[in-house]
């Protein structure tokens, strides 16, 4: 029996705009297992930064239900959500804009310490802020320094200390490393591992660079457009990506290398409006095996192998 | 490839002067290009890229910046030594150049077709109406419906606002196009067709190119040669197969080993150690010394020379030099 952490179910999250409801993340269930991570991908506007928000419920989910440890997230009263928190934490994308620029580095490590009451003395606080420093490997010297005197590497590390103070079983990591530059990128990514080694933790990686989530995550699901669309496991998916927009997808990816050629798909146009979305597949309109079905009916996820989820009508033939 | 080159980038220095300190952007530059050729420029953030690419089109924001020495032949004329009037007629026709974020390189109040215009008027003269008309082709060539010309920037999507650009940048037919991470900005699927596009009008007009990116997978797509830089300096220069094949320099080594491979499996990722240098403050000898893992005693002291390994293939690196090459 699979320990699961974490249970999405059927998670919904609706906008209002003028132009109408617009639909960020429809109807998406998943569930991660303890201690593994699942990679979230797909291009801007497709739902995954939305998803990531909703489970923490910095976004209040129009439906569905959010379990962790069998607790179902989305009814907790303002004290109890307070109170889990301590449990699931997010590291957010552009680390010059999630610190706060007047506040030390000790000061915006310390602060989840501080709201959740967790030290005992002035002491205690004090080593706990430097035992996270040097587990997310920041020097010393730092400690007084503010955001603006650190370079993106440290201060994605602050936001990880940050993340990492009231000791999570969860982690939601939004795109933490597409802000930093390739050498700086290994660096964190090396550490986000270690970390989850040591302490058994769980995450939901988000991100919109394939290469980097296949290099992190345990399970891939692919969004395109507030729908899941494809739920694999890591190599399978990439060998053998059976919706026609996942191929595309990973068609897209320049290869840094010389000796592999791919054979490219292109898709034609953009992705449509999340606005009142046509009933049908919303992939419908790009796609180049559209069938008249997929205009009328929407596909749903379906499990077409073990631990192998695709939503799409091309596979019911 | 022909002798006579378009461009030619001789020992360019730029520095940037704040009140207390220098900046060396770029140190000792030297890069050529051909017609018709297309060079990759890759780097990390502070590296030097973009400065150079602005010096080549005098765009460089004066001061603070200063263009110490150094010459940028362009068909045989300094384009260091030649009068703003006559650079402004360069610029936009003979040389044009794409900038990194679509979201902010156009005029919001302007409609897209006037913008295109704009360049077409200003260079080739003619009338308001064949500017037009020839605005509205260039729209057409790079996939947009003409009749979307007389739209404001805001009513497109990134891809669509990248694509106007580039319509933009070759509607003078120039020879020479700058591209600075023109794709950046953009989502992979969108990036593809750019990069299409991009390819496909690059074959068809003959242009040469050099385009700026920190993605080798761009590089290995659509250069046919490669200089990495490194705090100001071109560390490695050579073609696509020298680069990818038969990678010389340390640093070099270090980028390849720094991007997961989504081919193979691989446990954990290699990182360079330690951070690009402050550039008020380099380090003595050669700039990557405090992060390579190969430093000798002669690295900390001595400023590696670039020397060709083989034919068109030059490295700045002492361990190559005559030490012989240790990690082989």
């Amino acid at each position: 029996m699979p320990d699961k952490l974490l249970e999405v179910k059927h998670l919904k999250k609706y906008f209002n705009t003028k132009n109408g409801l617009l639909h960020a993340v429809d109807d998406v269930s998943f569930d991660i297992e303890r201690g593994e991570t699942l990679g979230l991908v797909g291009e801007s506007g497709c739902g995954k930064s939305t998803i990531g928000r909703a489970i923490l419920r910095l976004h209040e989910p129009t439906g569905g239900e959010v379990l962790l440890n069998g607790v179902d997230v989305t009814k907790l009263n303002k004290q109890e959500l307070r109170a889990l928190r301590q449990k699931m934490q997010i590291v957010f994308q552009d680390p010059y804009s999630s610190l706060d620029g007047r506040k030390s580095v000790f000061e915006s490590i310390g602060e989840p310490l501080v709201i959740q009451k967790v030290c005992k003395s002035k002491k205690e606080y004090e080593e706990r802020v430097y035992e996270l420093m040097e587990t997310v490997g920041l020097a010393e010297r730092l400690v007084n320094a503010y955001p603006h005197e650190l370079d993106g590497g440290r201060r994605q590390r602050v936001g990880i200390a940050r993340a990492l103070a009231l000791n999570p079983e969860f982690l939601v990591l939004d795109e933490p490393v597409s802000a930093l530059d390739v050498s700086i990128q290994a660096q964190v990514l090396n550490l986000m591992q270690q970390l989850q080694k040591d302490r058994g933790l769980t995450y939901l990686f988000i991100s919109h660079n394939l290469s980097v989530v296949k290099h992190i995550s345990d399970r891939i699901a692919v969004m395109y457009l507030g729908r899941m669309v494809e739920l694999a496991d890591c190599k399978q998916l990439f060998k053998n990506p059976v919706h026609p927009y996942t191929k595309a997808l990973l068609s897209a990816v320049p290869i840094p290398r010389l000796d592999v050629k791919t054979e490219r798909i292109l898709l034609e146009g953009d992705v449509p409006s999340p606005v009142n979305p046509a009933p049908g597949c919303r992939f419908a309109g790009r796609c180049a095996q559209c069938m008249e079905r997929c205009t009328a009916e929407q596909p749903e996820l379906r499990e077409i192998e073990p631990g192998h989820f695709v939503a799409c009508h091309l596979c019911d033939r | 490839m022909a002798n006579e080159k378009l461009l030619e980038i001789k020992n360019l220095t730029v520095h940037y002067q704040s009140y207390d300190a220098t900046v060396h952007a770029v140190e000792n530059l030297n890069l050529s290009l051909g017609n018709g050729e297309t060079l990759g420029l890759v780097g990390e953030t502070g590296a030097g890229k973009t400065t150079t690419v602005k010096s080549i089109m005098r765009i460089l924001p004066t001061p603070p910046a200063r263009v110490v020495s150094g010459e940028i032949f362009f068909d045989g004329q300094d384009l260091l030594k030649v009068s703003e009037k006559e650079m402004r007629k360069i610029r936009g026709k003979e040389i044009a150049m794409i900038f990194q974020d679509p979201m902010t390189s156009l005029n919001p109040v302007m409609t897209v077709a006037d913008q295109i215009a704009e360049v077409i008027r200003l260079h080739d003269g003619g009338s308001r109406a064949e500017a037009h008309k020839k605005a509205c082709d260039m729209l057409e060539l790079v996939g947009i419906r003409p009749e979307r010309g007389s739209d404001y920037p805001h009513q497109f999507s990134g891809g669509m606002k990248q694509r106007v650009v580039i319509a933009m940048a070759l509607a003078c037919n120039p020879r020479f196009l700058i591209a600075d991470e023109p794709t950046t900005a953009l989502d992979v699927t969108i990036q593809a067709q750019v990069l299409e596009l991009m390819k496909k009008l690059k074959a068809q007009y003959q242009t040469a190119m050099v385009m700026i990116t920190h993605d080798l997978g761009i590089v290995a797509e659509i250069c046919d040669y490669v200089a990495i830089m490194y705090a100001g300096e071109v560390v490695e220069y050579g073609t696509r197969e020298h680069i990818f094949n038969s990678t010389a320099h340390p640093y070099t080594k270090g980028l390849f080993a720094c991007i997961p491979d989504i081919f193979t499996e691989q446990n954990e990722l290699v990182p360079i150690n330690g951070l690009t240098p402050d550039p008020t403050d380099l380090p003595q000898g050669c700039r990557f010394n405090p992060r390579c893992p190969y430093a000798t005693e002669r690295c900390r002291q001595e400023h590696p020379e670039n020397v060709e390994i083989e034919p068109g293939h030059f490295v700045a690196c002492h361990l190559i030099n005559g030490g012989g090459n240790e990690n082989a």
